[in-house]
């Protein structure tokens, strides 16, 4: 049976991949509409001028023109977004890394419940609250009151409505919940490495933990690197709720809007979608060359320069 | 175990390395570990501890109360509290369940048939790990205006199933436990695609689907509306606790009581599926 379907002419689809095909349906059809066609139809509507209301407009390379040119709160946005995933993102990857590796020697009682500790926070989704609660303006709030007994400040300080000091503690919280995925990972990456690769490298002269990580545990695991850092590159360039939670939309001159919070508002508020649209696509390329400069970066793991 | 205890006495180990990696690992610990702990203590404080001043860390007569208020406290919404909390658990099980079975399904195709198109679907799935819900705001809005799915739970769901992160789990998954010794065995006895999708594939593939039911359910479960819902009834638990948040320091006892609430069901839902977690997570690489 099996052979004479082989032997059927090439074009002819055989039942079985029929099946196969219809098994692509519920997924990619889903995936077509609500991941491709909003890339794709934001590509085409960037050069359009479109209100929701009237027909689009074609305007060329206007919306692209205003965004670079004309537009001040874009460039600073664009900053904003960059300086938070320049440090976040790797502060985020590396400290997801650092203590998977760290956990990763205990026995697996002890490894369960760090692992649990660590994983918590990004676990909970909303538990920002938490922070909200803590650091809030008045003297009444834990952190105030004890920068203020420690007599470090006099006057309590409203965190989320200084531009001083509102992207840093964003910073922490966002460092604080992104030991998700990628960390899981990480974990069950590092328990994978075949443990006779150590005592191999030991006799071949690896004699600090850090020459172990570096020449036999990091390129054992490069493609779960890989997979942790677009997990991370997607969370930090999407960061926005949180800031617009803690912080309001629009923060203080800006001092913590990022692009994802301001396409929406230019999106979603003001209805100028063509602009949105090529806002959008700038978002896209910019994470799309992020990707690839980190794959890059990550094929010299294990290299060694002497 | 004895591996672990043997890997503990490598000679690549250092005294000194040890005291810095137990001091960065307790620090974390603490780090992570302190909000949620002054969650729960502000959650079991009576009122006039927390008005007191200066603030105290710790509870000194710990109570229940901001806990028994829930229900007056949320009693007078316009909507019953009740219909917020099926909203919340309709949406995650709904499209947990549906991204499971769709995800795997492609998964199974992408990971086990011959058939064109399928590298190059599998490639675009991938550079769709880079874009979340949330990065495609706008322009899914866009669609969602265009299929006319605005204010109705539609929105929440149908993103939610082609989740790339998800199929794309099942499938690295599905290449290293499901051998393809397995798939010809099952093809000799006859059997249809459909039929070793259930009776073989899925069977095995438990610890990955186990997995994405935790990250469907965790992201799902936190979901608040955006821009894409206005009737208050079709609006989510979080949302409802974001309200409570809002009303200041007389409130705080009540809204970290609502947070510790909402914590447990991801909680419980993780120590459900932890083991089947890691097992999934170790097939997770990006082969490039």
């Amino acid at each position: 049976m099996q052979r004479r379907i082989e032997k059927l002419p090439r074009k002819k689809l055989t039942n079985e991949e029929v099946e196969f095909y219809l098994f692509l349906i519920p997924f990619i059809g889903t995936f077509f509409v609500f991941n491709i066609l909003p890339v794709v139809s934001s590509m085409v509507l960037s050069f359009f001028d479109f209100d929701m209301l009237s027909t689009p407009t074609f305007v060329g390379f206007g919306n692209y023109l205003r965004m670079f040119v004309k537009d001040q709160v874009f460039s600073k946005v664009v900053g904003t977004t960059l300086k938070f995933a320049v440090i976040a993102g790797p502060a985020s990857y590396i400290l997801a890394f650092l203590l998977a590796w760290m956990i990763n020697e205990f026995p697996r009682a002890i490894r369960v419940f760090l692992t649990f500790i660590f994983y918590v926070p990004a676990l909970v989704g909303n538990a920002y609250y938490i922070w909200q609660i803590m650091f809030s303006g008045d003297s009444y709030a834990y952190v105030n009151n004890f920068l203020i007994s420690f007599g470090f400040i006099t006057e309590p300080i409203q965190w989320f409505q200084d531009s001083q000091y509102n992207f840093t503690i964003i910073l922490i919280i966002q460092l604080w919940m992104s030991m998700g995925t990628s960390f899981l990972a990480n974990i069950a990456g590092l328990q994978n490495v075949n443990t006779e690769l150590y005592e191999a490298g030991a006799i071949d002269g690896v004699r600090t933990r850090w020459h172990e990580l570096w020449y036999i545990t990091m390129p054992s695991m490069k493609s779960i690197l890989l997979f942790s850092a677009v997990m991370q590159i997607q969370s930090v360039f999407s960061a926005s709720t949180l800031m617009q939670t803690l912080a309001g939309y629009p923060s203080v001159s800006n001092s913590v809007d990022t692009l994802v919070s301001y396409i929406s508002d230019i999106g979603t508020v003001r209805y100028e979608m063509g602009y949105a649209s090529a806002l959008s696509v700038f978002l896209f390329i910019i994470i799309l060359i992020v990707r690839y400069l980190i794959g890059g970066l990550l094929n010299l793991v294990g290299k060694s320069d002497r | 175990m004895a591996k672990h205890v043997a890997q503990y006495r490598r000679y690549t180990r250092s005294t000194a390395g040890s005291i810095g990696y137990f001091t960065i690992l307790i620090l974390a610990g603490l780090f992570m570990v302190f909000p949620l702990f002054y969650c729960i203590i502000t959650s079991l404080k009576p009122l006039d501890e927390l008005l007191i001043f200066p603030p105290k860390f710790f509870v000194r007569r710990p109570t229940l109360t901001n806990y028994t208020v829930l229900p007056a406290l949320l009693g007078n919404l316009q909507i019953p509290v009740s219909r917020y909390v099926f909203n919340s658990i309709f949406i995650a099980i709904v499209s947990t369940f549906l991204t499971i079975i769709a995800g795997s399904m492609a998964a199974f195709t992408f990971s086990k048939s011959k058939v064109k198109g399928r590298k190059i679907l599998f490639l675009i799935v991938q550079v769709m790990l880079l874009y979340n819900g949330v990065t495609l705001g706008v322009p899914q809005y866009l669609i969602f205006t265009g299929l006319d799915i605005i204010d109705t739970y539609w929105v929440y769901i149908l993103p939610a199933i082609p989740s790339a992160v998800n199929c794309f789990l099942m499938k690295q998954f599905m290449d290293v436990s499901v051998p393809d010794t397995l798939m010809e065995a099952a093809r000799i006895d006859g059997a249809r695609v459909s039929t070793m999708y259930w009776r073989v594939v899925m069977p095995i593939m438990k610890p990955a689907w186990m997995t994405v039911l935790l990250f469907s359910f965790q992201s799902m479960w936190s979901v608040v509306p955006g821009g894409t819902i206005f009737s208050e009834q079709l609006k989510t638990l979080p949302f409802v606790m974001s309200s409570i948040t809002a009303g200041g320091i007389a409130r705080a006892g009540s809204s970290m009581a609502v947070t510790v609430i909402l914590m447990i069901p991801p909680i419980a839902v993780f120590l459900f599926t932890q083991s089947n977690v890691m097992e999934t997570m170790s097939s997770s690489g990006i082969k490039e």
